[in-house]
């Protein structure tokens, strides 16, 4: 018997020993920059706190029962079957009202709460940007500045073959994060060209599906400066795991610079209208490298991992507009 | 096969057909539970095989094992494979060895079909798995990749692999309505006379339970896959929107049926439970009536909460409220349940045989499954946990720690009744305090995997999830190595090895099938049994 005893503690501390190596506590969400993130944190805690507890005293009554009534120390079986005594019946409802308390009242009120304020994005919303997904980047609109770019992912393929990578922003790195005012209420409309794709971003407490031929919306209120990332959250093909999502989140005048910057390039961009043959070669190259490079190489025949699937000898999977 | 199976005391008065043909043509009860298991076991290694390599593949960032492509293939057949091939079929088996012998019924009440019902499983498996070995030898593209979910559009878009899919579905939903049918008329029409429905074994009522819920849904995922098909060949529009339709209609038809599936998987453990807990803790069922109304609210319950699996779709407010407060609901009747097995080992004189070791692993193991559970319930919190680590380590809490510790359990537990001989108490308590490692190892890392922002489904990650990833992946393959003990246990006395067992078995093991020898002869109760 001691031999099982050690061996559920030497289990216990195998499973936590590893957590231990971090120093961030390894039950809490990436740090909530948001009001969204803020309320979900605390509901994580509580929940987290509550089934903890609930768990423990479980587990308690399991131990203690593997302890005291073995049959080994001579324990004679009791024979009920089921609660007679009206204490006994008290005793019995006792866990299961207790259960109902906290789905419905320690967990469904400010559950509740959390809902009708997520669903409220468009209250006192400053600056609407609408997402993109596509297999696989995201392509960012701020439709009322006319500014509209697409966002891929940049991790060099030396990383991505190294085997050991040391990029510490590995995989969660893109060419143009979206920009995004902090203090402001932003809201967020989201679509899809192809398949469902979802945009997540732990620091943000938000994961929005993003459906094809709909719209959906979220909203985020950042509060301070920084860059926060996250990736896709649903399965969409071969490159699902390498379309990650950063925002960077600037001050109001940091924005407005930002801003009118961005608008000035899209304006120079517009109001060009012929262009030589090296500018067409030059903005082909860079289209090539925005659009085409993520899944063709220049030969147009092998393709790079992730993508080993080569052009010339494709059954390419049919697809739908 | 060893003769020890195959041979059962058969008598060939009848002249049946002996070798491959006979288990072709069976139509007994017992010799259709038996494939039924062998086949779950066949795919339960096959789909820890597909296991083994998601974790290996995971086992640290920038890793080449697989390519993305095979990485979705493979995590595709595994789910699909372990819930229709391994889970589904095993429980089955047990409900048709089992469930004639615990009512007192000479066999199933529709032996052919019985027959058709398994029979129909093998090719469905095959024309899933096929597309796999032939993209390995160079033919195709491979099979489907779209996870097991099959979320349109991009199972629209997907390869032949998903019609390969499609197609195994049809077959599978085929067999389980077959075999539900059977289990609803024999259990209504084959009892021994004196046993009223409240005198079944909780074994029966549970997969009487089960078969209404399979009988329920399964037909939703078939349409559903039939519309799919017409989307991808037929020019429909289901689930386009250019076309009028809408991909979240695939989401509802697919959980309406995924999320009873669940509990189809759970309640045939959940009553094996409550014959173990007994014998074990010498001591009669707690709160029988209780758990029979338990398993019909959760079965009611079940069919009405199915889109807590997609808060992040987009759902309004009203949806949102009312699948989170239904979900909350269903831990009462789960919690009754929890009562009730606790309470039969309450004040009992328990010893620690591996069935009982599995049962009570199950009773931990699961509770952590059921109790975050409850945290995913949350409407707004599930937009951290929905699609990351922390839903996948939740799910294999509720289904490795419940359904399959539950049929481990099931299968230590009745083994000797059905071969005759005792398994190896040694290696199953090896087997047990193995897995029990392995398992909290391997999935108590996804916890916090998914707190810190792991999204589930991709071949490589960023660097800060590197170290649980490794722990993760040393912890399966500790998980599925033990497994091989299982095997060879249940190798050993299938051969014929092991000290015999009595009729009995265990003693304080209560049930009609115990009063029949080991192994109980091919055909049993020629004369009824009268309960009293
Ligand atoms: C109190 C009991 C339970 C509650 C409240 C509960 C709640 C939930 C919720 C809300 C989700 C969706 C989360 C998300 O997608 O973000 C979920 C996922 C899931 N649950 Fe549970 N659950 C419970 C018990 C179980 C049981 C008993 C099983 C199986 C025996 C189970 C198996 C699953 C599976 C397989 C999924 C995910 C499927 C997928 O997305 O691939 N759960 N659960
Ligand atoms: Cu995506
Ligand atoms: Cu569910």
């Amino acid at each position: 018997m001691i031999k099982q005893r050690k061996l559920i503690l030497g289990s216990t501390c195998l499973t936590l020993v590893p957590q231990l190596a971090f120093a961030r506590n390894p039950f809490e969400f990436q740090t909530p920059v948001t009001p969204i993130a803020r309320e979900t944190l605390y509901v994580h805690d509580l929940f987290l706190t509550i089934i903890a507890v609930l768990f423990s005293v479980g587990f308690g009554f399991l131990l203690f029962s593997v302890i005291r009534y073995r049959a080994s120390r001579g324990h004679r079986p009791a024979l009920f079957s089921a609660p007679r005594t009206p204490l006994q019946w008290a005793l019995s409802a006792l866990p299961i009202l207790t259960l109902v308390v906290i789905d419905y009242i320690v967990m469904g009120i400010p559950a509740y709460h959390a809902v009708l304020t997520l669903a409220n994005t468009r209250e006192d919303a400053a600056l609407v940007v609408k997402v993109t997904g596509s297999q696989w980047r995201w392509r960012y609109d701020y439709p009322d500045q006319g500014i509209s770019f697409i966002s891929n992912l940049s991790t060099s393929q030396e990383q991505r073959d190294s085997g050991a990578p040391t990029d510490p922003n590995y995989l969660l790195e893109v060419d143009k994060p979206l920009v995004l005012p902090v203090g402001k209420k932003v809201r967020v409309l989201l679509t899809s060209t192809d398949v469902i794709h979802a945009w997540w971003i732990p620091s943000f407490g938000i994961k929005q599906d993003a459906v094809p031929g709909f719209l959906r919306e979220t909203w985020v209120k950042i509060d301070r400066p920084g860059i926060y990332r996250g990736q896709c959250a649903e399965l969409g093909g071969g490159g699902h795991g390498f379309m990650p999502i950063v925002v960077e989140a600037k001050a109001q005048p940091d924005f407005d610079k930002w801003l009118a910057d961005a608008q000035t390039a899209a304006a120079q961009a517009a109001a060009v209208t012929t262009l030589s043959k090296p500018e067409l070669l030059k903005r082909g190259q860079q289209d090539y490298a925005t659009y085409c490079a993520l899944c063709h190489q220049p030969t147009g025949l092998a393709c790079r991992a992730p993508f080993r699937r080569s052009l010339a000898a494709s059954r390419s999977p049919r697809r739908r507009p | 096969m060893s003769s020890a199976i195959t041979d059962f005391g058969h008598h060939d008065a009848h002249g049946e057909p002996r070798g491959l043909l006979r288990w072709l043509t069976t139509t007994n009860h017992k010799d259709i539970g038996i494939l039924y298991m062998l086949f779950g076991l066949t795919m339960f290694l096959l789909g820890g095989f597909f296991a083994e390599l998601i974790r290996g593949q995971l086992i640290h960032p920038a890793n080449h094992l697989l390519t993305p492509e095979l990485y979705n293939q493979v995590i595709t057949l595994h789910g699909l494979v372990m819930v229709f091939g391994a889970l589904m079929p095993v429980t089955a088996g047990f409900a048709n060895y089992l469930v004639p012998l615990m009512i007192g019924a000479p066999d199933m009440a529709l032996p052919r079909l019985n027959n058709w019902g398994f029979w129909l499983l093998p090719p469905a498996a095959i024309v899933l798995v096929l597309p796999f070995v032939l993209k390995l030898i160079g033919i195709g593209n491979g099979p489907v990749d779209t996870g097991w979910t099959m979320y349109a559009p991009l199972s629209v878009q997907g390869g032949p692999g998903v019609d390969f899919a499609i197609f195994a579905i049809f077959l599978l939903g085929a067999s389980s309505l077959m075999a539900s049918i059977n289990i609803v008329v024999t259990i209504f029409n084959l009892r021994a006379p004196g046993m009223t429905l409240m005198q079944m074994p909780l074994f029966v009522w549970s997969w009487l339970m089960t078969s209404f819920l399979l009988i329920a849904v399964f037909p939703a995922l078939i349409a559903g896959s039939a519309m799919l098909l017409a989307d991808r060949h037929f020019g429909t529009h289901f689930f386009s929107a250019a076309g009028g339709g809408d991909p979240v209609l695939w989401e509802h038809l697919f959980w309406f049926f995924g999320h009873p599936e669940v509990y189809i998987l759970l309640f045939p453990t959940a009553g094996i439970m409550s014959h173990i807990l007994p014998t074990f803790a010498r001591k009669p069922v707690f709160g029988y009536r209780a758990q029979v109304y338990s398993y019909w609210a959760i079965a009611a319950l079940s069919v009405v909460v199915w889109a807590h699996h997609m808060f992040t779709s987009g759902m309004p407010v009203a949806g949102q409220l009312y699948f989170m407060y239904s979900t909350m609901l269903i831990s009462v009747p789960l919690g009754v349940l929890f009562f009730c097995w606790m309470g039969t080992i309450w004040q009992g004189a328990l010893s620690f045989e591996t069935p009982m070791l599995f049962a009570l692993g199950y009773i931990v193991l699961f509770g952590i499954g059921g109790l975050t559970g409850l945290v995913l319930a949350d409407a707004v919190a599930d937009q951290q946990y929905h699609n990351s680590f922390f839903l996948v380590a939740h799910f294999h809490y509720a289904l490795f720690g419940g359904p399959i510790m539950g049929v481990i359990a099931g299968v230590y537990y009745w083994l000797p009744k059905m071969t005759g001989r005792m398994y190896s108490e040694r290696l199953g308590k090896w087997h047990f305090w193995l897995t029990m490692i392995g398992f909290n190892i391997t999935f108590m890392s996804q916890f916090f995997l998914g707190v810190a922002g792991m999204p589930r489904r991709i071949p490589d990650y960023a660097l800060q999830f590197a170290p649980l990833n490794m722990v993760s992946s040393l912890g399966a393959f500790l998980l599925g190595a033990s497994q091989l003990l299982l095997v060879y246990n249940i190798a050993r006395a299938a051969a014929g090895y092991g000290k015999p067992a009595t009729n009995e078995v265990w003693d304080g093991a209560q049930g009609l099938e115990f009063t029949l020898p080991s192994p109980p002869p091919h055909h049993t109760f020629e004369e009824q049994p009268v309960v009293t």
